[in-house]
């Protein structure tokens, strides 16, 4: 059965471990991540094998949870956006440290140009960091075919394989040719339990095991499938190009690159390919989406025989995604004529939906907070973000999940009054708990608000972790019954909400308000199935 | 052949649909296709741009080179002028003509017009109307798809199959509310499609 689809990069990737005898994904929603794991809670045969797909409370809580899959010998496969990366990062290092039972995939999905994120990080330095191998897909075929080979490869080396893609790739469809469906792996103990175990004594045997392995990992980069050295008739450049790079530069070629070309979408970095390609240019250019991994790597510190450029030399854009348009200069083709751009167009910033609850909330809470000299509003990662653009500029702060409720302990620590914490109830659960039991421990003069839309909004309107219990989480974690206020944010309910807001603010200690009211885009979806 | 289309509007409009429709056609046509769509943040009621690729030979990059789109097929003005250094030359501009005003500095609707016609190659069309009177202002979109489907490169009768199999199963009065709406659109592009020497 060869089956044809039209599939984006991240449903490639799901379909691809579905078929590859996937049993169980975890992951937290985040752009552009989330579709991979939304595929598989409505795929026909990953119900009928009953794939765990059940979204997880955070990337570390979803990393572990795989990790403990494949302890038990089946293939597990955990799905983030870049910044997730840190937010697993313990649990992502240390399970190179352990090995794999069953074959593990950590999929990442990077976010050049930051269409929907806070930062461009590049998950490639992860990789290397774990010291594990990294695959990374030119084509939605390839993010297909890359998930058989990933967790076979998983389970030869014992080793979790982490997937590194880019925006691009995954919000993009093209025409996938599907296989037939493998086996799931029957459940099995690890034939070596005390490699799970990493005290030091472990852990430094199995550091030397895992260097070893490296020269493994390196020599299959070198004659990976994935990878490709093409000779070129001109020797005055050789081009590496990484992952999605490659169609851009085969798009300004139709008849053919005149340049010896690495295509490279397996790591670590083939040192053999590279030297080879060296051999036969007088200069080396790096196309690479993201941060200057490679380019870093092959040009070192001390100046080399032959000159590499690339984003570092300023030959292409130091930050933002590559396209097609910004590596025609380090190619030396001549720009193409356009039109110019309209003047008459200006910026369309998005914005929160008409209707709302946020905007309520934020409604209520400006009108409170301009009663006082110098209030500061911590905010966090969801819709509510955009309470920073007009009308509302609410707050002064976004950094990372849960850092809204931490921050605001930290700046009461330092004598700030007002302090405000805004976060979602998805953030709330994901990072937001822990640090309300800091401010909790030490009575912090702090207001939490959790804007309560019962759903991870921002991406889509996925299950929240904690919907219907967030009163008694935060009694749990000892705020006070009588701080814990719940008000439904509506227009007509103005005047109550502000009214709680003054007096939690005015209380000296630890307060929580819960704005509680269906996101209107899922209750939207809920009306409609009615 | 090889097509290269541009689909742009505002978060929420519908500009996916559209999308959808001609990549069933493609596909029908046993054409290779590329797709690049925008998810998350920016959706709620921001631009939105999706890159659509389809052609008789395999196709590189999900991104179309700037000056290289045979076509922007705009369910806005102003979003139909953001994109126009990515189009040829030569290339055409397919777009409704009703503002979607949810920004304090909008510009002028006239000065738009007058951008829109100054442009070599266009359909200006009021979708909403023609909707309304030829099916329900639900079709808008599918107005839009017919008054562009002269320039797609693809028999007009595919596309009309690929309406009726992606509506289907809402039944057959959809179905045909769409196929009126989408004949409104190509109906409308055959008398209306200005050209002048670029």
């Amino acid at each position: 059965m060869n089956d044809k689809r039209l599939l984006l990069g991240d449903e490639a990737i799901a379909l691809g471990a579905i078929n590859a005898g996937l049993s169980g994904v975890y992951a937290y929603p985040g752009t552009p991540s989330t579709e991979i794991t939304e595929f598989i809670q409505n795929d026909p045969l990953a119900k009928a094998r009953s794939i765990h797909s059940k979204w997880s409370t955070n990337e570390k809580t979803a990393m572990e949870e795989a990790l403990g899959m494949s302890y038990m010998g089946k293939r597990s496969l955990v799905c983030m956006k870049h910044v997730g990366m840190n937010v697993a990062a313990d649990a992502f290092v240390n399970s190179a440290m352990t090995g794999t039972n069953g074959g593990l995939i950590v999929v990442a999905a990077d976010d050049p140009s930051m269409h929907s994120s806070q930062n461009e990080q590049d998950s490639r330095f992860y990789g290397k960091f774990a010291m594990i191998p990294i695959l990374e897909p030119s084509s939605q075929q390839e993010a297909y075919d890359m998930m058989s080979y990933g967790f076979d490869y998983s389970e030869r080396h014992r080793t979790p394989v982490l997937m590194r893609m880019v925006t691009r790739m995954a919000h993009s469809r093209a025409v996938v040719v599907a296989e037939e469906p493998r086996e799931q792996n029957p459940m099995s103990f690890p034939a070596n339990p005390n490699d799970w175990v990493l005290m030091p004594a472990v852990a430094r045997r199995r550091n030397q095991e895992l260097i070893k392995l490296n020269e493994q990992f390196l020599s299959d980069a070198e004659t990976s499938p994935f990878n490709k050295l093409t000779s070129g008739k001109d020797r005055s450049m050789g081009i590496i190009a990484c992952g999605i790079a490659y169609n851009y530069l085969m798009e300004l070629y139709p008849d053919g690159c005149p340049y010896s070309v690495i295509k490279l979408s397996q790591y670590p970095i083939p040192t053999g390919l590279v030297k080879e390609l060296a051999s036969a240019s007088d200069r080396i250019l790096v196309l690479e989406d993201g941060q200057p991994f490679v380019e870093e790597a092959v040009r070192g510190i001390l100046p080399t025989p032959v000159p590499v450029i690339g984003r570092l030399s300023g030959d292409l854009p130091r930050t933002g995604e590559l396209t097609p348009d910004n590596i025609r200069p380090a190619l030396n083709l001549a720009p193409i004529e356009t039109f110019d751009p309209c003047p008459l167009v200006v910026p369309r910033p998005p914005a929160l939906c008409q209707g709302c609850g946020h905007r309520d909330m934020y409604a209520a809470l400006n009108e409170v907070l301009a009663e006082y000299e110098h209030p500061r509003v911590f905010s966090d990662i969801g819709c509510y973000t955009l309470g920073f653009l007009p009308p509302y500029r609410a707050i002064h702060s976004v950094v990372d999940m849960g850092a809204s409720i931490t921050m605001a302990k930290g700046a009461s620590d330092a004598g700030q009054h007002p302090s405000v914490a805004v976060i979602g109830d998805s953030t709330f659960t994901h990072s937001g708990m822990t640090g309300l039991l800091d401010a909790v421990n030490e009575n912090s003069n702090i207001t939490v608000v959790i804007s309560d839309n019962l759903t991870t909004g921002m991406t889509g309107g996925q299950d929240s972790a904690g919907t219907g219990r967030f009163e008694s989480i935060c009694k749990g974690l000892g705020v006070a019954e009588e701080h814990v206020r719940v008000v439904v944010p509506l227009p007509k309910n103005m005047e109550e909400m502000k009214d709680i807001i003054r007096q939690e603010i005015n209380h000296n200690g630890v307060s929580v308000i819960i704005p509680r009211r269906e996101c209107i885009q899922t209750a939207r979806r809920h009306a409609k199935k009615q | 052949m090889q097509t290269d289309i541009i689909l742009s509007g505002v978060g929420g409009q519908g500009i996916l649909s559209i999308a959808t429709i001609i990549g069933a056609t493609a596909i029908t046509e046993g054409l290779y296709i590329k797709q690049a769509e925008v998810h998350g943040m920016s959706q709620r009621g921001g631009d939105v741009q999706s890159n659509l690729r389809i052609s008789s030979n395999p196709i590189n990059s999900d991104l179309i080179p700037t000056g290289c789109a045979d076509i922007i097929i705009s369910l806005e003005p102003m979003e139909a002028l953001r994109y126009l250094p990515y189009l040829k030359r030569d290339g055409w501009v397919i777009t409704s003509t009703s503002p979607f005003v949810n920004i304090p500095n909008y510009p002028e609707p006239d000065k738009l017009k007058e951008a829109l016609e100054a442009l070599p190659r266009h359909v200006a069309i009021d979708v909403d109307t023609l909707a309304k009177e030829a099916a329900s202002p639900r079709a808008a979109n599918i107005v839009l798809l017919g008054a562009a489907s002269p320039f797609l490169g693809l028999p007009e009768a595919q596309i009309e199959n690929a309406i009726r199999n992606i509506f289907a199963r809402k039944g057959e009065q959809v179905v045909e509310m769409n196929i009126k709406a989408f004949r409104a659109g190509l109906e409308y592009a055959k008398g209306h499609a200005r050209t002048k020497p670029a």
